[in-house]
């Protein structure tokens, strides 16, 4: 590589660039100035540098291949990024009043989400193999300690425990796929993978490399049979940790197993599409079924985001450009009534008590603050399917897809799955609607409020602004044919 | 490209050294055997990747491997305080589980060389061929490319080994204890005798 | 290839005289050394009572700490030794890449020294 190839390629990865000169930067800060201040100062810079790599994104950064062949900015990239980064900066925003009540306000958490950050970035732009591995390792390990940030707390301790010897194994069997694929095809560059297995013909050993990378992906985006951390690391992990596992690193994961099997794989489409298919299938029903016995709230979202992922692999399944269209759709859907719904579990928090997190506690809460009230449920509504709510239109584009490339079993079982999943988001508001109140919960932060009303406004406004979010998806998810 | 002669014997002692040592890490009854059997694996697989031509890579699995993560296990063993006795409880439930798992795999990795028949060969040229020993060595043929060509990954790899030095300090430091009493070197070359010493004039009778 | 294995073979002969004196230093006691084993000389020596308990403690977790730190800069290290052998060739794209490189690793070694993780107490 010259020089020069070096700073147009710098210039293309500008963004990324300046979130790991910006966290260093901010370390160094961190320990220079006086340790009371560090954690306010350190977490309003990292926002602040979030904010301006998402701005020189959307303005500045050019689109085209760099660091050649490693990284690749495009339009789905820019999408994903785009939900990657928001992702990011409402967790962080959502997590300045936790830190402070529960004592984890240490400034080396904003910086470690900016790391991780920055890896799940490079996740999205990975465009070979070993780019791929080497940016999920700087994501997930930066989350594994993010996990246990809290670690005088013995369940989040436990979390990051688990996430972290989980991941690992997950990461080995990714890393053992990736080896098979390059031993018998000769290439780590997705296009080029793409040539060597074109016309199907693969040798078994690339299919078996291909079945460890999904498992490593799914993994990843706990998917069903691998989603079992999923749940304990929710309900261990502090609440603003949550919301952002819930919310950035699924959006780069996905993000990661659409470019995997659309740009390498495509070749090869019935080789994969029956691993997702079954995935999806098996996601789908578990996260139906599992969370209806859920007293806590934080597993009641983890078997949710499981069952979401499933609905999101649908659109993946149909392997056409609706398909890939249908799951940014849903995953920019997802995104916004995820965070909606952890900003409200956030505000969950009582005088004496401090946060709680059973799904009783929420009895009667309507009676108390009905427009708060009134939001959560139409995110409830939403996160269940219900026209003309957002979460409808995310199902729709999917099982759209789905139905269009043929895969009909698919897309009924989809269909009664939501049905299903629809008993326990209801019962949530049954519960606030109906039942006798508890106890109030203290005033929301302001921030909280803020990304709640936002979260509101998208899922209840969706079906005006949605056209134009659509059609961009549309163009972006062309990319790949 | 199957090994033949002399090469092909080393093969097939360090490769049966290197498994029978490592089914010795899984049935030791001492975790620190279990630790040291670790370290004999890592020199046979060393040895391994000499024999294939990747000295740089065998020399790095000694000093990274054998010199400090075999270290820090032994750490974890001590720090754990393993109880030999409890620590193999549950293996009898566990073993056929994992003996199931264990022969599946087995079992598909051999229906792929079987079915590839018993020479595997890429099936296309590979993106960066390894060049010959004699023209570059090994260690030498890394560097040529690794700072250079492959220098997006070269600094992601620095950016990993930042994120383990933040995770580890931030997971393990306690701040320093209030009761221990802490040297200023800087504070004490400044003493002077003004005031390190006081001079008090003591009426008598009255005390200070 | 041949070459490289052949290259190798002082250090077998090393290994194999090696393994040759060790085993002859252990097996000659057996045949030659006057025998009467006893538990008694197998145990711990206690001033006069029997051992109170393991003389395995449990180390303290900042063994741990100090540990993984060296693992990483010893894998900083070995990141320095392709780098040092193929310098002539790399010009000054490779160097700067490696002070880059270095320069990431310093940050955090200064966060370190700040953060008091060098220090034992």
């Amino acid at each position: 590589m010259t020089a020069q190839e070096l700073a147009q390629s710098l210039v293309i990865a500008a963004p990324e660039l300046l979130i790991a000169i910006g966290a260093m930067a901010l370390l160094m800060v961190g320990v220079f100035v006086r340790k009371e201040s560090a954690n306010a100062i350190v977490t309003s810079l990292t926002v602040a540098l979030l904010v301006a790599a998402l701005g020189w994104m959307v303005f500045f950064a050019p689109m085209g291949p760099a660091f050649g062949g490693a990284y690749v900015h495009d339009a789905f990239t820019f999408f994903m990024k785009m939900l990657v980064l928001i992702g990011s900066i409402v967790a962080l925003v959502m997590s300045v009043g936790f830190a402070r009540e529960e004592k984890f306000d240490r400034f080396e958490f904003p910086i470690l989400i900016a790391l991780s950050t920055l890896g799940m970035m490079l996740m999205v732009s990975a465009d070979n193999l070993l780019s791929l591995y080497m940016a999920l390792e700087l994501q997930s390990l930066a989350l594994y300690v993010i996990a246990a940030i809290n670690r005088d707390s013995a369940r989040s301790t436990e979390a990051g425990l688990k996430y972290f010897v989980l991941g690992a194994l997950s990461s080995g069997m990714m890393l053992y796929g990736i080896s098979l694929i390059y031993g018998f095809t000769g290439h780590i560059g997705f296009d080029e993978i793409a040539a060597a297995v074109t016309g199907g013909e693969r040798s078994i050993g690339v299919l078996f490399g291909l079945v460890f990378l999904l498992t490593g992906l799914a993994f990843k985006i706990s998917a069903v049979p691998f989603h079992m951390w999923t749940p304990d690391v929710y309900e261990g992990a502090p609440t603003p940790v949550t919301a952002f596992f819930a919310a950035a690193p699924k959006m780069a994961a996905m993000a990661m197993l659409v470019r995997v099997v659309m740009d390498a794989f495509q070749p090869v489409t019935a080789d994969w599409q029956q691993i997702i298919v079954f995935i999806s299938i098996a996601s789908m029903v578990l996260g139906a079924f599992a969370a209806i016995g859920q007293r806590n709230i934080k597993r009641l979202m983890a078997y949710s985001s499981i069952g979401h992922m499933g609905y999101a692999l649908v659109g993946l399944a149909a392997g056409t450009v609706a398909g890939v269209q249908g799951v940014m759709l849903y995953m920019a859907i997802y995104l916004a009534m995820t965070l909606g719904t952890f900003a409200f579990i956030l505000a969950m928090r009582r005088k004496d008590e401090g946060n709680v997190e059973q799904i009783s506690d929420l009895a009667g809460y309507a009676s108390n603050n009905p427009l708060m009230a009134a939001i959560l449920t139409a995110l409830m509504f939403s996160l269940a399917g219900i026209p003309p709510l957002a979460g409808f239109w995310g199902k729709w584009y999917v099982f759209l897809a789905a139905v269009e490339a043929g895969l009909w079993p698919l897309a009924i079982i989809g269909v009664l799955s939501s049905v299903v999943g629809a008993y326990y988001y209801l019962r949530i508001v049954k519960i606030m609607w109906f039942d006798d109140a508890e106890g109030r919960f203290v005033a929301p932060a302001g921030e909280l409020r803020l990304v709640m009303g936002a979260s509101g406004v998208f899922v209840l406004a969706y079906i005006v602004f949605g056209g134009p979010i659509a059609a961009y998806a549309e163009a972006a998810a062309r990319t790949f044919f | 490209m199957l090994l033949t002669g002399i090469a092909a014997a080393f093969f097939y002692m360090f490769a049966f050294i290197a498994v029978a040592s490592s089914v010795m890490v899984v049935v030791a009854r001492n975790p620190v055997h279990s630790v040291l059997y670790l370290i004999l694996t890592f020199f046979n697989a060393s040895a391994l990747f000499v024999l294939t031509g990747a000295e740089f890579l065998g020399m790095i699995l000694l000093a990274v491997y054998v010199g400090a993560v075999a270290v820090l296990f032994l750490f974890v063993v001590m720090m754990l305080e393993v109880n030999r006795v409890t620590f193999r409880k549950g293996i009898a439930e566990y073993a056929p589980i994992g003996v199931l798992v264990g022969v599946v795999i087995a079992a598909q990795l051999l229906i792929v060389v079987v079915g590839q028949s018993l020479a595997i060969e890429p099936s296309g040229t590979p993106a960066l061929p390894t060049p010959d020993p004699a023209a570059r060595p090994n260690t030498a043929a890394l560097g040529d490319i690794l700072y250079t060509d492959y220098v997006y990954f070269f600094q992601i790899a620095g950016l990993v080994l930042l994120v383990a030095m933040i995770g580890a300090i931030v997971l393990t430091l306690r701040d320093p204890r209030p009761h221990i009493k802490r040297q200023n070197i800087g504070e004490q070359v400044a003493r002077d005798p003004e005031k390190a010493v006081e001079l008090v004039d003591v009426e008598s009778g009255k005390g200070l | 290839m041949e070459a490289v294995v052949a290259s190798y073979l002082p250090i077998i002969i090393f290994l194999l005289v090696c393994i040759g004196i060790g085993a002859a230093l252990l097996i000659a006691p057996f045949i030659v050394a006057y025998q009467s084993p006893d538990p008694e000389k197998l145990s711990a020596y206690e001033c006069g009572f029997n051992a109170f308990d393991d003389a395995r403690m449990k180390f303290d977790v900042r063994f741990y700490l100090v540990a993984i730190l060296f693992i990483i800069f010893d894998l900083e290290v070995a990141f320095l030794f392709p780098w040092a052998v193929s310098f002539g060739e790399l010009g000054m794209f490779g160097f700067w890449s490696m002070m880059v490189f270095l320069g990431v690793l310093t940050v955090g070694f200064i966060y370190e020294w700040r953060k008091g993780a060098l220090e034992w107490d």
